[in-house]
């Protein structure tokens, strides 16, 4: 069944307090091999037959208007997968 | 006539009951509003109460302000009518473009609750018109995602328009850009907090106070503020 996968991540300017935990809990195991880390969602939109055009564009306009809030998100990444 | 306020409960709202009992206690008529109709049966105003309405889940409050009874609320809201959304109702309004910016975890990514004392930034709104400009209140706050941020451009607007009805003073206890704890829009009648002003309305169950335990009622003008926008209106 063929899926499109949405991709949504906080905005790079705006504080992301998930990632800084992440960033924390590296620094305490001792991994400094990454200067920073970011947390966001990813939405797995199942789809029963042929992903057309109108399928595609409905999951665009649903990735900016539910699955993020432009405010404080971005949407990253809109695919087909199979 | 008594005035009509109604309360909005949506699945996992906690604090609809808390709010009906505010507008009791200061004369008006609550309202119980439920978030699957398409009615707000003639009230004069409508509160957003507290709680974790569908978990918390997408993001707070994202999925309640898609309810249905959200559509009236922006329309009557349009009109003038006043809106009170407190702590996930302030986050139903960020979300439904009620008022502008977004919530987002606390800062230090803990729940918090405590006593929080607030500075009422703007007092001539349908929910602060009986507070005095910069006069601090106590309040009780308890959230997990009350970080507000708005990009620069949004900030600058609302400091310069006074459309922050209230700052944390004291402590900023989640992060929020410019201590914001509140905002209203323009028109002054859709106010949004994350602080309970419906949890300090009755002696014996509010914020402890140099007075007395517990003793805090600062909330009760909130209502006391919705009753005399309410009666401006019908005069």
């Amino acid at each position: 069944m063929p899926t499109i996968v949405v991709d949504v991540m906080p905005k790079p300017e705006l504080l992301d307090p998930q990632g800084k935990a992440v960033s924390g809990a590296f620094a305490r195991l001792d991994v400094d091999a990454f200067t920073g880390v970011r947390i966001g969602k990813r939405f797995e939109l199942t789809v029963e037959g042929e992903v057309t055009e109108e399928i595609l564009a409905t999951a665009r306009k649903v990735a900016e208007d539910v699955l993020s809030n432009a405010v404080i998100e971005d949407v990253v990444g809109i695919e087909v997968v199979e | 006539m008594t005035a009509r306020i109604g309360v909005v409960t949506f699945p996992g709202s906690l604090d609809d009951r808390d709010a009906q009992r505010a507008i009791r206690l200061v004369g008006a008529e609550p309202v119980a509003l439920w978030h699957a109709d398409h009615d707000l049966q003639n009230v004069d105003a409508v509160v957003l109460p507290g709680g974790f309405s569908y978990g918390d889940y997408l993001r707070a409050g994202a999925i309640a302000a898609l309810a249905p009874i959200m559509t009236e609320i922006k329309d009557a809201a349009g009109k003038g009518m006043p809106v009170l959304g407190i702590c996930n109702g302030f986050q139903m309004l960020v979300e439904a473009h009620l008022l502008p910016g977004g919530l987002i975890r606390n800062a230090h990514q803990q729940f918090i609750r405590r006593d929080q004392r607030l500075r009422v930034e703007n007092a001539d709104t349908a929910w602060t018109n009986a507070f005095a400009a910069g006069e601090e209140i106590i309040i009780p706050l308890k959230n997990a995602d009350g970080g507000y941020i708005a990009d620069e451009e949004t900030l600058k607007r609302l400091e310069g328009e006074g459309r922050v009805a209230f700052r944390y003073t004291g402590i900023n206890p989640n992060g929020s850009l410019n201590d914001i704890a509140g905002l209203t829009n323009e028109a002054g009648n859709v106010v949004g907090l994350m602080p309970h002003p419906e949890h300090a309305v009755e002696p014996g169950f509010g914020p402890n106070t140099p007075a007395a335990m517990r003793s805090g009622e600062d909330g009760i003008k909130f209502f006391e503020s919705a009753l005399a926008a309410i009666a401006r209106v019908a005069a």
